[in-house]
């Protein structure tokens, strides 16, 4: 009998050591990337374009042009994703057509996002003849790989508007649309700006599509317009991984790397007080 | 009141027309790659590319079979998969059945940063830390190969399995267990004998999901494994030391360097893209209809 209480106790152990086992592997690792970094994160790397020298190299190029199209992703994917969220939610609930659309959801979400990236190519740079690389082309890119992310997450927020308001609403005499526009979407904005902020601070992170559409490795002066070519910070972060310099790999590169992580973390940090906001206010 | 049931029939459109552009994109990936891919099967028979057993695009003599590449892929995926599938699987183990609701409320959201780190930093990690640490185990370590690259696809995918898993053991009522332990079963007994056997199609979902996951990683791989395009033996426990290339990888290879837009090398692209996108497709359809029939079962 006490042979199969330890056994049971091993087991939990075991289940519980599995858990952590990622999360302690990744702090151990962030710490190493934070302690490389430290000597290097300081203002002249945050403000100077990338050099031959290490001592001289920053990310400023980068750091504008990953923001720059960061904020134009947001322009074009929030009122499309939101849109086809609306029609599935209000509109087209249980049709034919809203189970394919869903399906199809799910299946583009599960693309890799290289092949993002080759889409990206062959419609914007192949048929539209917009100049590879250049900002417009890479959020273009981004937004229709996070597309599918905002729409699920904008479909779980409209879903989680009770029925009765949209019924009130209905019964006060008001269209579709109007229910829609004065009482749905004020309810569940904050739940959709949630998931559009997670989507964006995946956008930001995102290396593998750019390369595709052809971003420079590496851009001295940042882009003056969205029809300006680009260095994402991600791909900034890959050339100095490739550079022989012992520096760029055990300093610039954790340097960018905290730097990235910092923005994506304060974007989600954003995002966590929304849904906190969000949740008290629906208590009350 | 006519001009409001016109705007409100215009709306109507507008928000189809934003479902519908889903479907616009997932036919512009397959036209997108379709095309380009039959442009290549002119210039290069698909018996060559599927068999085929050297690839240089870009090098003379120029030659364009694909396995090497489909090698190097599946050494990764088999590498993540034999990390993330049992990890995962104990974590959504730990995190349904054993797990308070408050201790829970804090692993699980820790474990999803895990998903959230982008693959570049990954492909870092790998590189810089996890390669040395390695060479203290094995000294004849390559600086770039498979080994350390599935270690950190495998902890990339760890939340997929747990998140999924967990979510179809948490399906399985209440009553069944309680009628394990009727019967004089103990915990691990009732969790491996009642709940994970109920929940398996969902579990075997999950497992797909992030296999399907691991085959279109990029960044990790390509920093991490290296990008010399081999035919590696699997089984050989010294070729998981070795660099090798995979599908992503070349296709990478091929993004930075500056071939023109007509050269075959560019069209192989599309044709790596395509193969890339039917088995992750297929993988992804697969585990949808696992899952579906799991979901019916308790209703």
């Amino acid at each position: 009998m006490r042979g199969e209480e330890v056994r049971e106790k091993l087991f939990m152990l075991l289940a519980l050591l599995a858990t952590l086992f990622g999360i302690v592997i990744l702090a151990f690792l962030l710490a190493f990337t934070f302690y490389e970094a430290l000597p290097w994160l300081d203002w002249q790397f945050l403000t100077s374009p990338p050099s031959r020298f290490p001592e001289r190299a920053g990310i400023y190029p980068s750091l504008v042009g990953s923001v720059m199209a960061i904020a134009l992703v947001g322009v074009f994917s929030v009122p499309l994703g939101v849109g086809a969220a609306i029609y599935l939610e209000e509109y087209a609930r249980r049709s034919r057509i809203a189970k394919l659309i869903e399906i199809n959801i799910s299946n583009l979400a599960a693309v890799p996002s290289i092949v993002y990236g080759l889409l990206g190519l062959g419609l914007f740079v192949s048929t539209l003849h917009l100049r590879p690389g250049i900002v417009l082309v890479g959020a273009l890119t981004l937004t229709l790989l996070i597309l599918p992310i905002i729409i699920v997450a904008a479909q779980e927020a409209l879903r989680s508007v009770p029925d009765s308001l949209r019924e009130a609403s209905i019964g006060l005499g008001a269209t579709r649309w109007q229910t829609v526009r004065n009482v749905v979407l004020p309810s569940a904005m904050p739940g959709i700006l949630t998931g559009v902020i997670l989507a964006l601070s995946r956008a930001i992170g995102e290396t593998a599509p750019l390369i595709m559409i052809g971003a420079a490795t590496s851009i001295f002066t940042p882009p003056k317009s969205i029809f300006s070519t680009y260095s994402p910070l991600p791909m900034q972060i890959f050339m100095w991984t490739d550079m022989p310099k012992e520096e760029f790999l055990h300093g610039l590169a954790p340097a960018g790397i905290i730097v990235l992580l910092a923005v994506m973390l304060s974007m989600n940090a954003f995002a966590v007080y929304l849904r906190n906001r969000y949740a008290r206010k629906l208590r009350r | 009141m006519r001009a409001q049931r016109a705007r409100e029939r215009a709306i109507h459109v507008l928000l189809f027309i934003s479902a519908l552009l889903t479907v616009g994109v997932t036919l512009g990936i397959i036209l997108t790659l379709f095309a380009d891919t039959v442009t290549f099967f002119r210039n290069v028979s698909p018996i060559e590319f599927f068999t085929g057993t050297k690839w240089s695009p870009t090098i003379k003599p120029y030659s364009y079979g694909v396995l090497p590449l489909v090698a190097g892929t599946i050494m990764v995926t088999v590498g993540a998969g034999a990390i993330a599938i049992p990890v995962g699987l104990l974590s959504a183990i730990y995190l349904s059945e054993y797990a308070s609701e408050r201790t829970r409320s804090i692993l699980k959201p820790m474990l999803e940063i895990l998903a959230g780190i982008p693959t570049v930093v990954y492909g870092f990690f790998a590189f810089a830390y996890i390669t040395p640490f390695l060479k203290g185990l094995f000294p004849d370590i390559s600086a770039y190969n498979v080994l350390s690259a599935s270690v950190v696809v495998g902890i990339m995918i760890i939340p997929i399995v747990a998140s999924i898993s967990e979510d179809a053991l948490r399906a399985v009522p209440r009553s069944l267990r309680e009628a394990g332990y009727a019967l004089g079963a103990r915990k691990v007994r009732v969790i491996w004998s009642i709940v994970v056997p109920s929940a398996l199609s969902g579990i075997v979902a999950s497992f797909i999901l992030g296999i399907s996951r691991a085959i279109g990683e990029t960044m990790a791989v390509t920093i991490a494994a290296g990008r010399t395009p081999r035919l590696v033996n699997p089984l050989n426990p010294a070729d998981w030391l070795k660099p090798i290339e995979t599908m992503t990888a070349a296709m990478v290879e091929i993004g930075l360097s500056d071939v023109s837009g007509h050269s075959i090398a560019y069209k192989s692209l599309f044709a790596i893209g395509f193969t890339l996108f039917l088995m992750t497709m297929a993988l992804n359809t697969v585990s949808y209809y696992i899952k579906m029939r799991f979901r019916e079962v308790y209703r």
